[in-house]
């Protein structure tokens, strides 16, 4: 604070201490960079005239869209189920508790590929489903062929495990919050529900967004794996029937990893917005929640806000 | 108002409170000194049923908290209450924390308006004016649009106890609702207390501030140990106390 009397003083500018070692590193990145992208564009064995030729195929934009739809619906209903299960784990309902525990257990525990290929022979297996009384009577019944086809197994294979991976993350993000949260609700007369949905989950979203979105990225090249089912509309399989037709695999997994590498891009951005929306009101310093099941070194790193963020899990299949 | 009956707390094996007797009337001061780790905050704790208590008996405005006697032939049975029950006996008693425990990701209005919206029922317009009122009467009308994080520890206190006060209770809890402020942030939550004592609240008040003992309380209870060791006006419990703990105590602290 400069009072009117005295003058503004001049500031300072010191010369900065030199740093030789930026322009080194930047030298041998470029020289670096440069015999790679060289590499890659004269090498006549990736043969870009294909790549381009494939690049806005008709079956390729086509097998983009079918990948984007089940990583939308994977996740959606994996995110649905995670709240569901991460809520019934912290229950006071020990049926509940038990249901989630064996839900997180069994769809974590088997291989994804696995669980694809079983949602595939469901029809094999299961070729009636009926809805009634166990032993008694039924009251609907379905051919299962028509209810579970080829997509229908698709996205419950990817969502049903997806669910038991985030629900994880879900929990450790309803934990993270400081337990005078829900004391100061409860003492307020509001519901256990009130507070979960007003109270704990906006400030969880903090704690979770940021592995969702990882978690999202990680759905959107697991979608290649649904030829388990089988399912053949999908970017990776388009490309490699292509290939295989045309015998140049190379130029189409190209083709294939150009359009990985826009989504996961365009998805950055977005996990980026959404991180920045539920950091809301935590600016303040003195916002530091104590984190439940972190040791006192932790938290003293998180107090001193050096590290960003929360500690979650990384829990990528 | 408050009618604590022989009140026992475990934790585990640990004995916190050991049969504690209070009584706190309408529109009453209540305030509870003592050495730490005396179970005050704890007491406090189990008038809301924050703590279920483990013997004894504890009446708020006539009902038993967390509990209801059913009457089954010529035997009286303890049914625990359900959670809609104990809620909305808990919506009527106000509760401020050491720590404050605002809603970060809430405004300072939206802190206040929250529990009426969705306890109560209130309708958004209505609630919005309530939260308003309030903010003045703690003196922060000029901060209704700032989040928990952009205010002082004081200013954040004192939101609280319009948050508390929004739910329009028939008592007021205080755990030690400045021992986390910096020393020149005391005196304005002390003074909007002053107020709500004037007002003719009903408070329960655990505390450090002698001071404010002494000047608002209309009971002074002094705790050691999980029990009460002493208790009556300010003048003779801080002032002229009889017992040999409560002397060493204050010969500490003043």
């Amino acid at each position: 604070m400069s009072s009117p009397t005295t003058s503004h003083p001049e500031l300072l500018r010191p010369r900065p201490v030199p740093r030789p070692g930026n322009w080194v590193a930047a030298a041998i990145v470029l020289v670096l960079v440069a015999m790679l992208v060289n590499g890659l564009l004269t090498n006549p064995n990736y043969r870009w005239d294909v790549v381009g030729q494939y690049l806005f195929d008709e079956r390729v934009l086509r097998g983009v869209v079918w990948t984007l739809l089940l990583t939308v619906a994977a996740m959606a209903l994996g995110i649905t189920l995670a709240v569901a299960t991460a809520i019934m784990r912290m229950s006071a309902n020990p049926v509940l508790q038990g249901v989630a525990w064996v839900y997180i257990w069994f769809f974590r525990g088997t291989p994804v590929y696995t669980q694809l290929v079983f949602w595939g022979l469901i029809s094999v297996l299961y070729p009636r489903l009926s809805l009634g009384i166990p032993f008694g009577p039924e009251f609907f019944v379905f051919d299962t062929q028509d209810v579970i086809n080829a997509t229908v197994a698709a996205i419950l294979g990817l969502g049903l495990n997806e669910g038991a991976y985030l629900s994880e993350i879900v929990r450790s993000g309803l934990n993270s919050i400081d337990k005078g949260q829900w004391e100061a609700s409860t003492a307020l007369g509001m519901k256990r529900s009130t507070t979960l949905r007003r109270i704990i989950i906006p400030q969880a979203m903090r704690v979770i967004v940021p592995p969702t979105g990882n978690e999202t990225i990680s759905m959107l090249k697991t979608t290649s794996l649904v030829v388990a089912v089988p399912f053949t509309l999908e970017l990776t399989f388009v490309t490699q029937a292509i290939g295989n037709q045309t015998f140049l695999p190379v130029p189409l997994l190209i083709v294939a990893a150009i359009y990985y590498l826009v989504i996961t891009s365009i998805l950055m951005v977005g996990q980026h917005r959404l991180e920045r929306y539920y950091g809301r009101g935590f600016d303040g310093n003195d916002v530091t929640p104590t984190k439940k099941g972190v040791g006192k070194r932790q938290q003293a790193i998180l107090a001193s806000g050096t590290a960003k963020g929360a500690p979650y899990l990384d829990v990528t299949p | 108002m408050i009618h604590a009956d022989g009140v026992h707390k475990f934790f585990g094996d640990l004995h916190v409170l050991k049969g504690v007797d209070l009584t706190v009337e309408r529109g009453e001061v209540c305030v509870l000194l003592g050495p730490s780790g005396s179970g005050k905050s704890t007491l406090l704790r189990c008038i809301n049923e924050l703590e279920q208590i483990s013997a004894g008996r504890m009446w708020v405005d006539g009902e038993l908290m967390g509990m209801r006697e059913v009457v089954k032939g010529d035997q009286v049975q303890l049914h625990r209450r359900t959670d809609k029950d104990l809620s909305r006996q808990r919506a009527k008693i106000g509760m401020v924390f050491q720590r404050f425990n605002l809603f970060p990701h809430m405004t300072a209005l939206d802190n206040v308006m929250e529990a009426p919206i969705q306890v109560l029922g209130l309708r958004k317009r209505d609630a919005r004016q309530r939260a308003l009122d309030l903010m003045e009467r703690v003196g922060l009308s000029d901060r209704t649009d700032h989040y928990p994080g952009q205010l002082s520890g004081g200013q954040q206190q004192r939101v609280a106890i319009a948050r508390a006060l929004a739910m329009d209770p028939q008592l007021m809890l205080f755990d030690e609702p400045t021992s986390a402020l910096d020393p020149e942030l005391v005196g304005e939550v002390l003074g909007v207390m002053k107020e709500l004592a004037t007002s003719g609240m009903t408070m329960v008040v655990v505390t450090h501030e002698v001071g404010f003992a002494r000047e608002v309380a209309d009971q002074v209870v002094f705790m050691d140990d999980g029990e009460i060791v002493e208790r009556g006006t300010a003048a003779e419990v801080i002032d002229n106390p009889a017992q040999r703990r409560t002397k060493d105590f204050f010969a500490k602290v003043l």
